[in-house]
């Protein structure tokens, strides 16, 4: 796809410290190719390796002659609990195949237990993937949203309330919910992009103060009777929602929790991406980003296209709160909003900023996440482990130049990514 | 053009990331005694077929624990709990623990516990009210798995989650007594870490035994931080923040308050800071250490000195009688709350106080906690146990 007009001309109208800010993120995307994508991802996997290895207390206190392979047994168990855990457990198949016929295996839930790993790995990317689009679709429209979890609680609340607080017909109630739930989130993307369009506030901040209010506003809502707070209970938690507001779930009953969400997830991500690239609207919106001052002068109306990305973008954070409500938890407590909103933002760098990159991207996440009980508790691994395992994936590849020093390639100018990425997103 | 290159490399990135894992997997996986060691006969009571981690020959039991955010190093109500664990595994070598942290990326306690089903665990130890619904939820869909949640308890009762709660009220009574009996300066203090049920039971029975030995005694003395009538008082907000402990402790002793009853986990180390300095400063100010007998905690036990008792709570004790029983199967579902007349609550030994307490103070404690035990002292509190 071609790039708009005057892209070269990087615009400053506002804030030039935001301007360095992106500056430094679209530096992070720019020349990013396959090899350094994979090399970044083994790299991780050894240097996390190493981590987990010299951070347990076996190794620590092993006798010198014992410590490589005493380390190599702490690093193949963690490797082995991340793929048991997110992929498949062998183990479970071979389970699986003893049965005595396909049947009572089926019934017995022995093909659950062989699909489990897979289905925590996408109930655990689902909000991951909704919430990563939330950054990168602005991105693509120059803005740098923050917010996502101030929207997901948003959607969170506003799916739940209609979840346990209003009965309805059963198709009928799951898609109002979920309607709700994308306006719980839109509601405070609309704020932050009307803020902005209005009164020129920077949206990176609007959005970080958004969270900590609605994480708070949360807190007194579930601490208010009258309010969210399940009746007769003294605990931060609204009323379960209705069985009929439930997202139905893929395979039954039984131990899989994946669900109609992670459909939802899949089906935003090509939204966005027909939205971005196959509409009138996506070229404004990507026109903005690219120069608001030309797309100004092209005729554009650059105020509303921040006041419309940023609620679509609220809206699909919101469909990630929805998702964990509807699909998994079934209520809200002052803990299941998690970090997902934040860690979105580096789903969305990982995914470099298109949303099929934000959905393998959610998927590696998603993995970890699905995996970490397992290596934490089979395979020893503390928890802050995983995150460091996590954490320095992305640190490599953020850092395509550390990479590519690292194997001696050449630097290479990706074509075409860097260049939207790199110019005034923040007009 | 550029969306089939992502899907490329992202696609290539994740059959990496799969390639390193089977990679160790297939050459490994016998020789990595983490994940091998383990594993469950115990649990064959499980309705779950929902895999069989590692060999179950081994013929252990396992005995798993999903812990809240502040992990088993917390000082407080996890570290407890898990040492109940520890207790169950040193007194049957049978028994092998497990745990999982329920810290991100690890939130989803549904997730964990399914974890722990999928390791065919004897019994799933789960930590905390927040858990009170996945632990349920769990506990419904596999009938046959043991549960035993801290902290929280269920009405009707669920017959296969056994559902520990203590009346803190009546060893916060106690507390309070000794605190009013105690005091020079006519006021006591308590703060909260956050306004949970848990929590405020505690502060409940402390402002209750000081007007008891008020009504007794014919004093005065004041409680500072909370008032029980009006359920409003004052809480640091979290349970780890030291600082904000500190500056909470260094108001009440400025207000006059010579003995600070600090209810918040870790934030109560910074109430000992805060008693420290004012020590130092010449100021007569102690404290009680909650939960744990703080004199042998490891992170509370260096202020031993300032700690006048510790109004504790026997988690430990009440998880390890679970362990125990599960893995003999003697296992009952159902409710256990922990009492004075159970010993499941219980104010710590007085320490370097044995000697400065009043035997006569000592004597009526001893009195009042016979009569709380007996149900001729009631300790009422508006913060349902559990």
């Amino acid at each position: 796809m071609s790039e708009p007009a005057g892209t070269e001309e990087p615009s400053s109208e506002r804030s030039s410290s935001a301007g360095t800010f992106s500056q430094v993120f679209a530096k992070a995307l720019e020349g990013n190719t396959v090899t350094v994508t994979v090399l970044a991802i083994v790299t991780a996997a050894v240097v996390g390796g190493l981590l987990a290895a010299f951070t347990n207390p076996v190794v620590l206190h092993a006798p010198a002659g014992d410590i490589i392979p005493k380390a190599w047994s702490v690093v193949a168990g963690t490797y082995v609990a991340l793929f048991e855990g997110s992929i498949v457990n062998p183990h479970t198949v071979a389970a699986f195949f003893q049965q005595a016929s396909l049947p009572t295996a089926v019934h017995d839930g022995f093909l659950g237990a062989v699909f489990n790993p897979l289905s925590e790995t996408c109930v655990a990317a689902t909000p991951l993937i909704l919430a990563g689009l939330a950054v990168a679709v602005p991105y693509q429209a120059g803005m740098f949203n923050i917010g996502g979890q101030s929207q997901l609680i948003g959607g969170m609340i506003l799916s739940a309330w209609l979840g346990f607080g209003v009965s309805m017909p059963i198709v009928i109630h799951v898609i109002v919910c979920v309607i709700g739930g994308f306006v719980g989130g839109a509601v405070l993307g609309w704020l932050a992009g009307e803020i902005k369009a209005r009164t020129g506030a920077h949206e990176v901040i609007v959005t970080i103060m958004l969270n900590y209010i609605m994480a708070y506003l949360l807190a007194y809502l579930l601490s208010s009777p009258s309010l969210l707070q399940k009746p007769g209970s003294t605990d931060l938690i609204t009323p379960e929602v209705a069985s009929s507001a439930h997202l139905p779930q893929l395979f039954g009953n039984g131990i899989m929790r994946v669900n109609a969400g992670f459909l939802l997830a899949l089906a935003c991500a090509f939204g966005a991406w027909w939205l971005m690239n196959r509409t009138t609207t996506g070229f404004e919106l990507r026109a903005v980003g690219a120069n608001p001052s030309a797309a100004r002068v092209a005729g554009m109306r650059v105020e509303h296209a921040w006041v419309l990305v940023m609620s679509i973008a609220g809206g699909l954070a919101g469909l990630g709160g929805t998702a964990i409500v509807l699909g998994t938890d079934f209520a809200v407590n002052p803990s299941n909003f998690g970090t997902y909103g934040i860690d979105a933002i580096t789903v969305a760098l990982l995914g470099r900023g298109r949303p099929a990159g934000v959905v393998w991207a959610g998927l590696l996440f998603g993995a970890l996440t699905a995996a970490s009980p397992g290596m934490q508790s089979q395979a020893n691994t503390p928890v802050q482990i995983v995150q460091v395992l996590t954490s320095v994936i992305v640190l490599f590849v953020a850092a395509p130049p550390l990479i590519r020093t690292m194997f001696r390639l050449r630097a290479t100018r990706a074509r075409g990514v860097g260049t939207t990425m790199s110019k005034g997103w923040n007009a | 053009m550029r969306l089939t290159s992502l899907l490329t490399a992202a696609t290539t990135a994740s059959a990496a990331l799969l390639l390193a894992a089977c990679g160790s997997s297939s050459s490994s996986a016998p020789a990595s005694g983490a994940s091998s060691s383990s594993s469950a006969a115990g649990g064959a009571t499980t309705s779950a077929p929902a895999a069989t981690t590692s060999a179950a020959a081994s013929g252990k039991f396992l005995a798993c624990m999903v812990t809240d955010t502040g992990g088993i190093n917390d000082g407080s109500f996890n570290q407890t709990s898990w040492k109940g664990l520890q207790d169950a595994a040193a007194a049957n070598p049978n028994i092998e623990i497990r745990n999982i942290q329920s810290i991100p990326p690890n939130t989803d306690y549904a997730r964990n516990i399914n974890t722990f089903l999928t390791q065919k665990c004897g019994i799933i130890v789960t930590v905390g009210f927040a858990m009170g619904d996945a632990t349920k939820a769990s506990a419904g869909k596999n009938p046959d798995q043991k549960f035993a949640i801290v902290d929280n308890s269920y009405t009707p009762v669920i017959p296969n989650v056994n559902a520990l709660v203590f009346n803190t009220v009546q060893d916060g009574f106690l507390g309070g007594y000794l605190a009013a009996g105690m005091s020079k300066s006519g006021k006591v203090a308590t703060f909260g870490g956050q306004q949970f049920p848990t929590v405020t039971i505690y502060m409940d029975g402390f402002y209750d035994g000081v007007q008891y030995y008020n009504s007794k005694h014919g004093t005065k003395v004041q409680v500072l931080g909370w008032n029980e009538a009006t359920q409003k008082g004052t809480f640091s907000g979290d349970f780890t923040n030291q600082t904000k402990g500190q500056t909470i402790t260094q108001t009440f002793i400025s207000e006059g308050a010579d003995i600070i009853f600090p209810v918040a986990g870790n934030v109560g180390l910074g109430a000992a800071k805060a008693v420290q300095q004012a020590d130092a400063q010449g100021g007569n100010v102690n404290m009680f250490w909650v939960d744990t007998d703080g004199c042998e905690a490891a992170n509370a036990k260096q202020y031993c000195k300032y700690f006048i008792t510790s109004v504790e709570k026997g988690l430990d004790v009440a998880v390890k009688t679970a362990v125990l029983a599960a893995q003999s199967n003697t296992f009952k579902g159902g409710n256990y709350v922990g009492t004075l007349a159970n010993g499941g609550v219980t104010l710590a030994p007085l320490h370097e106080w044995a000697s400065k307490v009043p035997a006569a103070l000592q004597a009526e404690l001893k009195t009042v906690g016979l009569g709380i035990a007996s149900g001729q002292i009631q300790a009422p509190t508006k913060s349902p146990v559990g």
